[in-house]
Protein backbone atom coordinates (compact mmCIF):
# COMPACT_ATOMS: atom_id res chain seq x y z
CA UNK A 1 0.00 0.00 0.00
CA UNK A 2 1.16 3.41 -0.95
CA UNK A 3 -0.33 6.47 1.08
CA UNK A 4 -0.67 10.61 0.47
CA UNK A 5 -0.26 13.42 2.53
CA UNK A 6 -4.44 13.57 1.73
CA UNK A 7 -4.55 10.67 4.35
CA UNK A 8 -5.34 8.38 1.09
CA UNK A 9 -4.38 4.77 0.55
CA UNK A 10 -3.71 3.22 -2.77
CA UNK A 11 -3.58 -0.54 -3.21
CA UNK A 12 -2.01 -1.52 -6.72
CA UNK A 13 -4.60 -4.25 -8.37
CA UNK A 14 -3.61 -5.06 -11.87
CA UNK A 15 -3.23 -1.65 -13.77
CA UNK A 16 -5.67 0.02 -11.87
CA UNK A 17 -5.09 1.33 -8.46
CA UNK A 18 -7.75 1.31 -5.62
CA UNK A 19 -8.28 4.12 -3.49
CA UNK A 20 -8.99 4.87 -0.20
CA UNK A 21 -8.99 6.77 3.53
CA UNK A 22 -7.01 5.62 6.31
CA UNK A 23 -8.21 4.39 9.73
CA UNK A 24 -6.09 7.82 11.08
CA UNK A 25 -8.55 9.98 8.77
CA UNK A 26 -11.71 7.82 9.40
CA UNK A 27 -11.22 8.31 12.96
CA UNK A 28 -10.25 11.84 12.56
CA UNK A 29 -13.76 12.40 10.90
CA UNK A 30 -15.98 10.59 13.21
CA UNK A 31 -18.99 8.76 12.03
CA UNK A 32 -19.37 9.03 8.42
CA UNK A 33 -23.27 9.75 7.29
CA UNK A 34 -22.92 10.63 3.66
CA UNK A 35 -20.81 9.46 0.56
CA UNK A 36 -21.08 11.16 -2.79
CA UNK A 37 -19.20 9.46 -5.50
CA UNK A 38 -17.79 10.67 -8.80
CA UNK A 39 -19.21 8.88 -12.11
CA UNK A 40 -17.36 6.10 -13.66
CA UNK A 41 -15.26 7.16 -16.97
CA UNK A 42 -14.57 10.40 -15.18
CA UNK A 43 -11.03 11.86 -16.42
CA UNK A 44 -9.51 13.52 -12.86
CA UNK A 45 -6.67 15.34 -12.30
CA UNK A 46 -4.26 15.00 -9.41
CA UNK A 47 -6.11 17.07 -6.59
CA UNK A 48 -9.70 17.28 -8.27
CA UNK A 49 -12.19 17.31 -5.52
CA UNK A 50 -13.88 14.18 -6.47
CA UNK A 51 -15.32 12.67 -3.29
CA UNK A 52 -17.61 14.46 -0.73
CA UNK A 53 -17.95 12.93 2.54
CA UNK A 54 -19.60 13.94 5.22
CA UNK A 55 -19.40 13.16 9.35
CA UNK A 56 -21.52 13.96 11.52
CA UNK A 57 -19.13 16.71 12.54
CA UNK A 58 -18.20 18.40 9.10
CA UNK A 59 -17.69 18.05 5.27
CA UNK A 60 -14.76 17.06 3.55
CA UNK A 61 -13.26 16.02 -0.02
CA UNK A 62 -11.19 13.32 -1.31
CA UNK A 63 -8.59 14.41 -3.91
CA UNK A 64 -7.72 12.23 -7.18
CA UNK A 65 -4.62 11.30 -5.88
CA UNK A 66 -2.69 11.30 -9.56
CA UNK A 67 -4.03 11.77 -13.01
CA UNK A 68 -6.49 9.37 -14.50
CA UNK A 69 -9.63 8.04 -14.80
CA UNK A 70 -12.18 6.62 -12.47
CA UNK A 71 -12.75 2.90 -13.91
CA UNK A 72 -15.30 1.65 -10.73
CA UNK A 73 -16.73 3.41 -7.72
CA UNK A 74 -18.31 1.74 -4.85
CA UNK A 75 -21.61 2.10 -4.41
CA UNK A 76 -22.23 0.21 -1.56
CA UNK A 77 -20.52 3.28 0.66
CA UNK A 78 -23.65 5.87 -0.58
CA UNK A 79 -25.91 3.26 1.25
CA UNK A 80 -23.51 2.58 4.09
CA UNK A 81 -21.49 5.67 5.11
CA UNK A 82 -20.79 4.03 8.58
CA UNK A 83 -18.53 1.35 6.36
CA UNK A 84 -16.00 3.86 6.45
CA UNK A 85 -16.01 3.84 10.27
CA UNK A 86 -15.58 0.07 10.39
CA UNK A 87 -13.36 -1.15 7.73
CA UNK A 88 -11.60 2.31 6.52
CA UNK A 89 -9.22 -0.14 4.75
CA UNK A 90 -10.52 -2.97 3.55
CA UNK A 91 -14.03 -2.78 2.46
CA UNK A 92 -14.26 0.82 2.42
CA UNK A 93 -12.52 1.33 -0.89
CA UNK A 94 -13.91 4.54 -2.32
CA UNK A 95 -12.85 4.15 -6.14
CA UNK A 96 -10.68 2.68 -8.55
CA UNK A 97 -8.93 4.49 -11.53
CA UNK A 98 -6.65 3.61 -14.33
CA UNK A 99 -3.48 6.03 -13.69
CA UNK A 100 -1.56 7.59 -16.62
CA UNK A 101 2.21 7.22 -14.99
CA UNK A 102 2.70 3.81 -12.96
CA UNK A 103 5.84 5.27 -11.70
CA UNK A 104 4.26 8.16 -9.88
CA UNK A 105 3.42 5.73 -6.78
CA UNK A 106 7.38 5.06 -6.15
CA UNK A 107 7.50 9.13 -4.68
CA UNK A 108 4.49 8.09 -2.58
CA UNK A 109 4.69 7.04 1.14
CA UNK A 110 5.04 3.36 2.49
CA UNK A 111 3.46 2.31 5.72
CA UNK A 112 6.17 2.88 7.81
CA UNK A 113 6.54 6.18 6.03
CA UNK A 114 2.80 7.32 7.02
CA UNK A 115 2.98 5.91 10.14
CA UNK A 116 5.69 8.75 10.37
CA UNK A 117 4.00 11.49 9.06
CA UNK A 118 0.77 10.67 11.28
CA UNK A 119 3.32 10.69 14.17
CA UNK B 1 -4.99 25.42 24.45
CA UNK B 2 -2.81 27.01 26.98
CA UNK B 3 -5.26 30.68 27.65
CA UNK B 4 -8.08 28.22 27.75
CA UNK B 5 -10.11 27.68 31.02
CA UNK B 6 -10.99 24.20 32.15
CA UNK B 7 -14.19 22.86 33.91
CA UNK B 8 -13.78 21.33 37.36
CA UNK B 9 -13.99 17.64 35.28
CA UNK B 10 -11.33 18.54 33.17
CA UNK B 11 -8.94 15.37 34.19
CA UNK B 12 -12.28 13.25 34.25
CA UNK B 13 -12.96 13.19 30.48
CA UNK B 14 -9.33 12.82 30.10
CA UNK B 15 -9.28 9.91 32.05
CA UNK B 16 -12.52 8.84 30.15
CA UNK B 17 -10.63 9.27 26.89
CA UNK B 18 -12.47 12.23 25.60
CA UNK B 19 -11.34 14.26 22.69
CA UNK B 20 -10.74 17.73 23.65
CA UNK B 21 -11.27 20.93 21.62
CA UNK B 22 -11.89 24.63 22.34
CA UNK B 23 -15.43 25.88 22.94
CA UNK B 24 -16.12 29.25 24.35
CA UNK B 25 -13.35 29.86 26.05
CA UNK B 26 -12.66 26.55 27.68
CA UNK B 27 -11.37 23.46 26.69
CA UNK B 28 -14.46 21.00 26.40
CA UNK B 29 -14.99 17.43 25.22
CA UNK B 30 -16.48 16.95 22.18
CA UNK B 31 -16.59 13.10 22.41
CA UNK B 32 -15.52 10.46 24.23
CA UNK B 33 -14.55 6.90 22.98
CA UNK B 34 -18.39 6.06 21.67
CA UNK B 35 -18.24 8.54 19.00
CA UNK B 36 -20.87 11.70 18.76
CA UNK B 37 -23.62 8.77 16.50
CA UNK B 38 -23.39 6.03 19.42
CA UNK B 39 -23.40 9.25 22.13
CA UNK B 40 -26.31 10.39 20.67
CA UNK B 41 -28.19 7.12 20.44
CA UNK B 42 -27.24 6.41 23.91
CA UNK B 43 -28.90 9.66 25.65
CA UNK B 44 -31.80 9.00 23.36
CA UNK B 45 -32.16 5.04 24.50
CA UNK B 46 -30.97 5.33 27.83
CA UNK B 47 -28.87 8.45 29.78
CA UNK B 48 -26.24 10.57 29.34
CA UNK B 49 -24.05 12.62 31.25
CA UNK B 50 -23.05 16.21 30.15
CA UNK B 51 -20.37 18.51 31.71
CA UNK B 52 -21.87 21.95 31.21
CA UNK B 53 -20.19 23.33 34.18
CA UNK B 54 -18.68 26.55 31.29
CA UNK B 55 -22.23 28.22 31.39
CA UNK B 56 -22.65 30.85 33.59
CA UNK B 57 -24.13 30.36 37.01
CA UNK B 58 -25.65 33.34 38.24
CA UNK B 59 -27.14 34.15 41.60
CA UNK B 60 -29.27 37.34 42.10
CA UNK B 61 -30.17 38.03 45.69
CA UNK B 62 -31.51 41.23 47.52
CA UNK B 63 -33.32 41.72 50.77
CA UNK B 64 -36.39 41.93 48.75
CA UNK B 65 -36.78 39.18 46.76
CA UNK B 66 -39.39 41.17 44.59
CA UNK B 67 -36.66 43.65 44.13
CA UNK B 68 -34.26 41.48 42.14
CA UNK B 69 -37.52 39.91 40.09
CA UNK B 70 -38.30 43.46 38.82
CA UNK B 71 -35.27 44.24 37.89
CA UNK B 72 -34.69 40.82 36.07
CA UNK B 73 -37.90 42.37 34.15
CA UNK B 74 -36.69 45.01 33.02
CA UNK B 75 -34.22 42.83 31.00
CA UNK B 76 -36.24 40.03 29.81
CA UNK B 77 -39.63 40.04 28.10
CA UNK B 78 -40.30 36.97 30.54
CA UNK B 79 -43.11 36.43 33.37
CA UNK B 80 -40.68 36.74 36.56
CA UNK B 81 -42.73 38.28 39.41
CA UNK B 82 -45.44 35.31 38.44
CA UNK B 83 -42.96 32.34 38.65
CA UNK B 84 -43.61 30.40 41.49
CA UNK B 85 -41.37 28.98 44.33
CA UNK B 86 -39.39 25.78 43.17
CA UNK B 87 -40.00 26.63 39.28
CA UNK B 88 -38.13 27.80 36.77
CA UNK B 89 -38.00 29.42 33.36
CA UNK B 90 -36.76 30.06 30.09
CA UNK B 91 -36.15 33.13 28.21
CA UNK B 92 -33.80 36.04 27.12
CA UNK B 93 -32.03 39.13 26.86
CA UNK B 94 -33.71 41.33 24.54
CA UNK B 95 -31.80 44.70 22.83
CA UNK B 96 -33.06 47.71 22.06
CA UNK B 97 -33.82 46.75 18.28
CA UNK B 98 -35.62 43.86 19.60
CA UNK B 99 -33.09 40.75 18.98
CA UNK B 100 -31.73 38.40 21.57
CA UNK B 101 -28.55 38.88 23.30
CA UNK B 102 -28.51 35.51 25.07
CA UNK B 103 -31.16 33.09 25.67
CA UNK B 104 -31.20 31.59 29.69
CA UNK B 105 -32.80 29.46 32.08
CA UNK B 106 -33.93 31.54 35.57
CA UNK B 107 -35.23 30.09 38.72
CA UNK B 108 -37.60 31.12 41.39
CA UNK B 109 -35.31 29.41 44.74
CA UNK B 110 -36.80 31.38 46.93
CA UNK B 111 -35.11 33.86 48.63
CA UNK B 112 -33.13 34.82 45.51
CA UNK B 113 -33.09 34.24 41.80
CA UNK B 114 -30.79 31.35 39.90
CA UNK B 115 -29.71 32.22 36.40
CA UNK B 116 -28.18 29.86 33.96
CA UNK B 117 -26.77 31.14 31.11
CA UNK B 118 -24.79 30.55 27.92
CA UNK B 119 -20.67 30.62 28.53
CA UNK B 120 -19.90 32.80 25.47
CA UNK B 121 -22.23 35.45 26.67
CA UNK B 122 -21.65 35.39 30.68
CA UNK B 123 -19.59 38.34 31.24
CA UNK B 124 -21.80 40.56 29.39
CA UNK B 125 -25.15 39.31 31.07
CA UNK B 126 -23.62 39.64 34.31
CA UNK B 127 -22.37 43.29 33.13
CA UNK B 128 -26.11 43.85 31.99
CA UNK B 129 -27.98 42.30 34.69
CA UNK B 130 -25.48 44.76 37.07
CA UNK B 131 -26.60 47.51 35.29
CA UNK B 132 -30.44 47.01 35.64
CA UNK B 133 -30.45 46.33 39.46
CA UNK B 134 -31.46 48.62 41.86
CA UNK B 135 -28.89 49.00 45.05
CA UNK B 136 -28.93 46.22 47.25
CA UNK B 137 -29.54 43.55 44.52
CA UNK B 138 -26.23 41.97 44.23
CA UNK B 139 -25.38 39.73 41.13
CA UNK B 140 -22.98 37.02 41.48
CA UNK B 141 -21.31 34.94 39.10
CA UNK B 142 -20.57 31.78 40.86
CA UNK B 143 -17.20 30.04 40.42
CA UNK B 144 -17.39 27.27 43.12
CA UNK B 145 -19.99 25.07 41.36
CA UNK B 146 -19.65 22.60 38.43
CA UNK B 147 -23.25 22.04 36.18
CA UNK B 148 -23.44 18.37 35.47
CA UNK B 149 -26.94 17.65 32.73
CA UNK B 150 -27.95 13.83 32.95
CA UNK B 151 -30.38 13.74 30.31
CA UNK B 152 -32.64 10.84 28.83
CA UNK B 153 -35.12 8.47 29.59
CA UNK B 154 -33.27 6.54 32.34
CA UNK B 155 -32.08 9.57 33.70
CA UNK B 156 -34.83 9.67 36.45
CA UNK B 157 -34.19 6.15 37.59
CA UNK B 158 -30.50 6.52 37.69
CA UNK B 159 -30.83 9.74 39.43
CA UNK B 160 -33.74 8.23 42.31
CA UNK B 161 -30.80 5.65 43.48
CA UNK B 162 -29.21 8.77 44.98
CA UNK B 163 -31.87 10.51 45.92
CA UNK B 164 -35.58 9.73 45.84
CA UNK B 165 -37.21 13.21 45.86
CA UNK B 166 -35.72 13.41 41.97
CA UNK B 167 -38.52 10.99 40.77
CA UNK B 168 -41.05 13.44 42.09
CA UNK B 169 -39.91 16.54 40.23
CA UNK B 170 -41.60 17.52 37.37
CA UNK B 171 -40.59 19.30 34.19
CA UNK B 172 -38.58 22.89 34.61
CA UNK B 173 -39.38 21.92 38.77
CA UNK B 174 -35.78 23.13 40.64
CA UNK B 175 -35.10 21.84 44.08
CA UNK B 176 -32.09 21.90 46.66
CA UNK B 177 -31.28 17.67 46.58
CA UNK B 178 -27.99 16.38 48.50
CA UNK B 179 -26.09 14.47 46.02
CA UNK B 180 -22.59 13.09 46.82
CA UNK B 181 -22.47 14.27 49.87
CA UNK B 182 -22.93 18.08 48.72
CA UNK B 183 -26.30 20.53 48.60
CA UNK B 184 -26.97 19.90 44.81
CA UNK B 185 -29.22 22.69 43.14
CA UNK B 186 -31.29 20.33 40.78
CA UNK B 187 -33.73 21.71 38.03
CA UNK B 188 -35.40 18.91 35.77
CA UNK B 189 -34.73 20.38 32.27
CA UNK B 190 -32.05 20.29 29.72
CA UNK B 191 -31.21 21.03 26.18
CA UNK B 192 -31.56 17.51 24.46
CA UNK B 193 -35.78 16.76 24.52
CA UNK B 194 -35.42 14.44 26.64
CA UNK B 195 -36.24 14.06 30.22
CA UNK B 196 -33.55 14.42 32.55
CA UNK B 197 -31.74 16.50 35.04
CA UNK B 198 -29.32 19.48 35.37
CA UNK B 199 -27.31 19.75 38.89
CA UNK B 200 -25.44 22.40 39.85
CA UNK B 201 -22.67 20.84 42.08
CA UNK B 202 -20.17 22.31 44.51
CA UNK B 203 -17.01 21.77 42.80
CA UNK B 204 -15.28 20.07 45.25
CA UNK B 205 -18.12 17.03 44.71
CA UNK B 206 -18.14 17.75 41.30
CA UNK B 207 -15.89 14.39 39.73
CA UNK B 208 -17.27 12.35 42.70
CA UNK B 209 -20.87 12.70 41.68
CA UNK B 210 -20.17 12.78 37.84
CA UNK B 211 -18.10 9.27 38.53
CA UNK B 212 -20.70 7.87 40.54
CA UNK B 213 -23.33 9.06 37.67
CA UNK B 214 -21.49 7.39 35.29
CA UNK B 215 -21.04 4.25 37.67
CA UNK B 216 -24.35 2.91 36.33
CA UNK B 217 -24.17 0.77 33.26
CA UNK B 218 -26.74 3.10 31.81
CA UNK B 219 -25.05 6.33 31.99
CA UNK B 220 -22.41 7.11 29.42
CA UNK B 221 -20.27 10.55 29.16
CA UNK B 222 -21.94 12.47 26.27
CA UNK B 223 -19.99 15.26 24.25
CA UNK B 224 -20.55 18.69 22.63
CA UNK B 225 -20.99 16.75 19.50
CA UNK B 226 -23.94 14.88 20.24
CA UNK B 227 -25.54 17.65 22.66
CA UNK B 228 -25.70 19.73 19.24
CA UNK B 229 -27.19 17.12 17.15
CA UNK B 230 -29.95 16.15 20.25
CA UNK B 231 -30.52 19.48 20.92
CA UNK B 232 -30.70 19.93 17.22
CA UNK B 233 -33.30 17.13 16.56
CA UNK B 234 -35.41 18.48 20.04
CA UNK B 235 -35.89 21.87 17.56
CA UNK B 236 -34.06 23.93 20.35
CA UNK B 237 -32.28 27.10 19.59
CA UNK B 238 -28.40 27.33 19.99
CA UNK B 239 -27.30 31.03 20.61
CA UNK B 240 -25.01 32.76 18.42
CA UNK B 241 -26.61 30.07 15.10
CA UNK B 242 -30.57 29.68 15.56
CA UNK B 243 -30.78 33.11 17.36
CA UNK B 244 -28.45 36.48 17.93
CA UNK B 245 -28.65 39.82 18.18
CA UNK B 246 -30.46 40.25 14.97
CA UNK B 247 -33.54 38.30 15.27
CA UNK B 248 -36.50 38.72 17.50
CA UNK B 249 -38.08 36.63 19.39
CA UNK B 250 -41.32 36.29 17.22
CA UNK B 251 -38.61 35.76 14.02
CA UNK B 252 -36.81 33.02 16.17
CA UNK B 253 -40.17 31.67 17.01
CA UNK B 254 -40.11 31.37 20.26
CA UNK B 255 -43.49 33.90 21.33
CA UNK B 256 -44.28 30.57 23.69
CA UNK B 257 -41.76 32.29 25.97
CA UNK B 258 -43.57 35.47 25.97
CA UNK B 259 -45.63 35.26 28.79
CA UNK B 260 -49.15 36.95 28.70
CA UNK B 261 -48.64 39.72 31.20
CA UNK B 262 -45.93 41.35 29.44
CA UNK B 263 -47.44 41.34 26.27
CA UNK B 264 -50.64 44.06 25.01
CA UNK B 265 -52.90 44.10 27.68
CA UNK B 266 -51.38 42.26 30.04
CA UNK B 267 -50.55 43.59 33.70
CA UNK B 268 -47.23 44.42 32.90
CA UNK B 269 -47.15 45.09 29.35
CA UNK B 270 -43.41 45.86 27.80
CA UNK B 271 -40.98 47.11 29.58
CA UNK B 272 -38.10 45.46 28.20
CA UNK B 273 -35.31 46.43 25.64
CA UNK B 274 -36.87 46.37 22.20
CA UNK B 275 -40.58 45.90 23.55
CA UNK B 276 -42.23 48.13 21.04
CA UNK B 277 -40.79 45.72 18.09
CA UNK B 278 -41.45 42.62 19.84
CA UNK B 279 -45.22 43.71 20.65
CA UNK B 280 -45.99 44.70 17.55
CA UNK B 281 -44.81 41.77 15.87
CA UNK B 282 -46.53 39.46 18.30
CA UNK B 283 -49.92 40.80 17.08
CA UNK B 284 -48.70 41.66 12.92
CA UNK B 285 -46.20 38.52 12.72
CA UNK B 286 -42.19 39.00 11.60
CA UNK B 287 -41.13 38.88 7.97
CA UNK B 288 -39.36 35.64 8.76
CA UNK B 289 -39.25 33.08 10.64
CA UNK B 290 -37.35 29.94 11.86
CA UNK B 291 -38.49 26.62 11.28
CA UNK B 292 -37.36 23.05 10.97
CA UNK B 293 -35.56 22.21 7.52
CA UNK B 294 -36.24 18.27 6.45
CA UNK B 295 -33.65 17.61 3.60
CA UNK B 296 -34.74 15.16 0.89
CA UNK B 297 -31.25 13.45 -0.01
CA UNK B 298 -29.01 11.94 2.24
CA UNK B 299 -26.04 15.41 1.98
CA UNK B 300 -26.81 17.15 4.89
CA UNK B 301 -27.41 21.03 4.94
CA UNK B 302 -24.87 22.83 7.44
CA UNK B 303 -25.30 26.45 8.11
CA UNK B 304 -25.00 29.04 5.75
CA UNK B 305 -26.68 26.56 3.13
CA UNK B 306 -28.86 29.24 1.13
CA UNK B 307 -32.25 28.39 0.62
CA UNK B 308 -34.43 29.10 -2.77
CA UNK B 309 -37.85 28.65 -3.77
CA UNK B 310 -37.12 27.19 -7.02
CA UNK B 311 -34.13 24.85 -8.83
CA UNK B 312 -33.52 28.53 -11.01
CA UNK B 313 -34.38 31.49 -8.98
CA UNK B 314 -31.62 33.92 -8.32
CA UNK B 315 -32.79 35.23 -4.91
CA UNK B 316 -32.13 33.53 -1.53
CA UNK B 317 -35.45 33.17 0.39
CA UNK B 318 -33.70 32.01 3.58
CA UNK B 319 -30.75 30.37 5.14
CA UNK B 320 -29.78 27.28 7.22
CA UNK B 321 -28.75 28.06 10.37
CA UNK B 322 -27.61 24.74 11.81
CA UNK B 323 -27.44 21.91 10.21
CA UNK B 324 -26.16 18.10 10.18
CA UNK B 325 -26.92 14.62 10.60
CA UNK B 326 -29.72 13.39 12.55
CA UNK B 327 -28.55 10.17 14.13
CA UNK B 328 -32.41 9.47 15.68
CA UNK B 329 -34.23 10.70 12.68
CA UNK B 330 -31.71 9.11 10.59
CA UNK B 331 -31.32 11.30 8.30
CA UNK B 332 -30.30 15.42 7.88
CA UNK B 333 -32.01 17.78 9.85
CA UNK B 334 -31.75 21.56 9.63
CA UNK B 335 -32.97 24.60 11.20
CA UNK B 336 -33.19 27.83 10.14
CA UNK B 337 -34.59 31.15 8.54
CA UNK B 338 -37.02 31.32 6.06
CA UNK B 339 -39.66 34.41 4.57
CA UNK B 340 -43.04 33.99 6.52
CA UNK B 341 -44.79 33.59 3.26
CA UNK B 342 -42.76 30.08 2.74
CA UNK B 343 -42.73 29.14 6.53
CA UNK B 344 -45.92 26.68 6.39
CA UNK B 345 -44.50 23.09 7.21
CA UNK B 346 -44.75 21.15 3.97
CA UNK B 347 -43.59 23.97 1.73
CA UNK B 348 -40.89 22.87 -1.08
CA UNK B 349 -37.60 24.52 -1.14
CA UNK B 350 -33.81 24.25 -2.34
CA UNK B 351 -30.99 24.55 -0.25
CA UNK B 352 -27.60 25.16 -2.28
CA UNK B 353 -25.34 22.28 -1.89
CA UNK B 354 -21.79 22.31 -3.39
CA UNK B 355 -23.45 24.40 -6.03
CA UNK B 356 -26.32 21.85 -6.23
CA UNK B 357 -29.80 22.73 -5.64
CA UNK B 358 -31.02 20.16 -3.26
CA UNK B 359 -34.59 19.75 -2.22
CA UNK B 360 -35.39 19.95 1.28
CA UNK B 361 -39.00 20.97 2.94
CA UNK B 362 -40.13 22.89 5.97
CA UNK B 363 -40.95 20.53 8.70
CA UNK B 364 -42.28 21.07 12.27
CA UNK B 365 -40.14 20.99 15.27
CA UNK B 366 -39.00 18.98 17.14
CA UNK B 367 -37.87 16.22 14.92
CA UNK B 368 -37.91 13.93 17.38
CA UNK B 369 -41.06 13.90 20.27
CA UNK B 370 -40.02 15.20 23.30
CA UNK B 371 -40.21 13.23 26.74
CA UNK B 372 -40.24 15.52 29.44
CA UNK B 373 -42.18 14.56 32.38
CA UNK B 374 -45.02 17.19 32.67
Amino acid sequence: MKFTEEHEWLRVEGDEVVVGITAHAAEQLGDVVFIELPDEGTTVSKDDEIVVIESVKAASDILAPLDGEITEVNEALVEEPSKVNEDPEGEAWFFKMKIEDMSALDDMMDEAAYKKYIG
Amino acid sequence: MSDLKRTPLYDLHVSLGAKMVPFAGYEMPVQYKLGVMKEHLHCRTAAGLFDVSHMGQVILRADDPEAAKVALERLIPQDVLGLGEGRQRYGFFTNDDGGIEDDLMFANRGDHLFVVVNAACKEADVARMRAAMEPGVTVKLLENRALLALQGPKAEAVLAEHHPSVAEMRFMDVATVPLAGAECWVSRSGYTGEDGYEISVPVAAATELAQALLAHEEVEAIGLGARDSLRLEAGLCLYGHDIDSTTSPVEGGLTWAIQKSRRRGGAREGGFPGAARILEELTDGAARRRVGLQPEGRAPMREGTKLFASETSDTPVGIVTSGGFGPSVNAPVAMGYVETALSDTGTALFGEVRGKRLPVTVASLPFVAAGFKR
